[in-house]
């Protein structure tokens, strides 16, 4: 019908945001870095990459990755946050509701408390691997639990329920762990559990970024039948469409996604809540579009959230979770008290 | 035409359907009554393929519905629930649209497009496409989705019927929206590869519109036949347990209760 035509708008002037936004992230912090110097580090990346001074330098190795990891950790909160919204036909679960972020907050709380006795060590990797590990966790906890003979539509609402039950254990462990541990890993933790980017690199780029984009592009094939799915699971069955594999797809593509995001930067919450929010009032709720307008003002909302961190007690940097939390609290209040926007 | 056979369907050892055979022919308005219960709803789940019976068979035209895809069935046969509760805000046209979702990929080709505003304009929906569907009444609401199950199997499909199946569509409806409604399957069913076959709980309303009369009592079919043959004060005395009062005017017959 007429709604592609109305929806063409948004998806330019979001990325023209997008584009802008990063640009900004990248040239303002402790250190401020010109174009020229932007252009100029990307020469030399391929010339002389030895002799770069250190401005280019901390644009190559440290603004750059830290710029891209935003975008695509953002991406993939806020479009995790549309599936699970779409799939729990609810407008205020978040993509960590299945057990995912308390799972790898767990997980990263053992590393830090008990990493040293385990002697489990991968380098780098330790705490993505323990952090996607817990979140593999609790994720797998919250499904088998809710797998039950009955069918159909409790199953959903049972999941919901069997998400707090295990996010509330799992918390509870990172709470039991933050009390045996002594006073630089108890602060580690907590640094965490508040998201941060700080610890950008190529390496973790390269994961999120094909996380980012697989989920993405598998998330777009099922817009369509999760949009059938608002009228709910038996109507979408008239449509064509197999609700069980639905459902065990859009999770597997949420979980796998947060998971790997979460892994690298910590829990970050709110994105993944006020994205959908922010689009279903601009555009409407068709998934389709929520999707890919998802990816750019997800990437958006963090670029900005992690500018505000950096610059906010500059040249020290507040965590990022801080932020969206500061700043999405009262723009959901606000969304949620609406009169136009339904629930 | 659609055919189920020899249907039983039993939860706990407790029949809901027991060894259920009717017919639905195309072009004609086969309505299915009686008390709560009674196994309605069950047959209407069977029939459109929620649920698989233990026993018995259901054919669309020549072939077992086994036989078919989900997602061809869907481009065949759509159903249309009592009230549809949307999760998020759509327009109107949107949810008009979903009805051709068994019918293209990602998105709609000009024909799904065309074929949408004709079950608008049908259901003289024109002014509300732009609305969003949780503001509309139940009336309104209910014509949306009327509009959007017909769309769903509003092209012939090439060797086999359309099958439209309506599960207390009118539940929720005032007098005169049943009325609309009735007239408008009637109108529909001058295309005569049409099957339809709804559950309704107005006597008056079957007596009054159906063809096809199937009066269903504890998971067995009581009567079947012309709403006459089965509207008699046995099977009502039976079904429901009321003396019923036939009044007769211009050639209709009213059912009252005592």
């Amino acid at each position: 019908m007429k709604g592609s035509k109305q929806y063409a708008g948004t998806f330019p002037i979001l990325l023209a945001l997008l584009i802008l936004g990063t640009l900004s992230g990248i040239r303002f912090g402790a250190v401020q870095i010109s174009l020229e110097e932007m252009f100029s580090a990307l020469q030399n990346q391929f010339l002389s990459p030895e002799t770069m001074p250190l401005n280019e330098r901390i644009f190559m190795e440290i603004r750059l990755p830290r710029a891209i990891l935003c975008l695509l950790v953002g991406a993939s909160l806020a479009v995790g946050g549309v599936l699970m919204q779409a799939l729990f036909r609810n407008p205020i679960v978040e993509p960590g509701l299945v057990g995912t972020s308390s799972g790898a907050a767990f997980g990263s709380a053992l590393y830090f408390v008990l990493g040293a006795t385990f002697q489990f060590n991968a380098g780098e990797w330790t705490l993505p691997l323990a952090a996607c590990g817990g979140a593999l966790l609790a994720t797998f906890m919250v499904f088998s639990l809710s797998q039950s003979k009955q069918s159909g539509k409790s199953a959903i609402t049972t999941l919901l329920l069997m998400g707090i039950a295990v996010n509330a254990l799992f918390l509870s462990g990172v709470g039991f762990l933050s009390y045996l541990a002594r006073d630089p890993q108890a602060r580690s933790i907590t640094f965490w559990n508040l998201g941060t980017l700080s610890g950008a690199n190529w390496h973790s780029v390269l994961i999120v970024g094909i996380s980012t984009l697989v989920c993405v592009v598998l998330a777009l094939r099922y817009a369509k039948s999760l949009n059938a799915l608002m009228m709910g699971e038996e109507e979408a069955g008239f449509l064509g469409i197999d609700i069980g594999r639905l459902k065990l797809y859009v999770l597997l593509i949420n979980v796998i996604m947060v998971a790997i995001a979460t892994a690298f930067v910590g829990v970050i919450g709110f994105v993944g809540l006020i994205v959908p929010h922010l689009l279903r009032i601009l555009n409407g709720s068709d998934n389709r579009f929520l999707i890919l307008n998802s990816v750019l003002l997800g990437g958006l909302l963090l670029t900005a959230a992690d500018l505000m961190a950096r610059l906010l007690l500059r040249p020290a940097e507040l965590p990022i979770g801080i932020v969206t939390s500061v700043v999405g609290v009262p723009v959901f209040i606000f969304l949620l008290r609406r009169k136009d926007y339904f629930f | 035409m659609l055919a189920a056979q020899h249907i039983t369907y039993a939860i706990n050892g407790k029949k809901l359907l027991d060894d259920v055979t009717v017919t639905f022919l195309p072009g004609k308005l086969n309505l299915i009554i009686g008390p709560n219960g009674a196994g309605k709803s069950t047959l209407i789940r069977v029939l459109s393929d929620q649920i698989r019976p233990q026993s018995g068979t259901v054919h669309f035209g020549d072939r077992n519905v086994r036989d078919i895809s989900r997602q061809e069935l869907a481009r065949m046969r759509s159903v249309l629930s009592q009230s549809i509760e949307l999760a998020f805000p759509l327009k109107v046209s949107e949810v008009v649209m979903m009805g051709r979702y068994p019918h293209f990929t990602s998105r709609p080709r000009p024909l799904d497009e065309a074929i949408c505003w004709e079950a608008i304009d049908f259901f003289d929906l024109t002014g509300l496409v732009d609305r969003n569907y949780l503001t509309l009444s139940g009336g309104e609401r209910q014509r949306v989705n009327f509009a959007r199950v017909l769309a769903q199997i509003w092209d012939a499909q090439p060797g086999s019927c359309r099958y439209l199946v309506l599960d207390e569509p009118l539940t929720f409806l005032d007098v005169h929206y049943q009325f609309h409604f009735m007239q408008k399957l009637i109108e529909l069913l001058k295309g005569q590869d049409l099957v339809v076959l709804g559950v309704v709980h107005d006597l008056n309303l079957a007596a009054r519109f159906s063809d096809q009369t199937i009066l269903i009592y504890q998971g067995k079919v009581l009567a079947d036949g012309h709403p006459q043959e089965v509207l008699t004060r046995e099977n009502i005395l039976t079904a429901y347990h009321l003396e019923p009062v036939f009044y007769t005017e211009e050639d209709a017959t009213y059912l009252f209760f005592k």
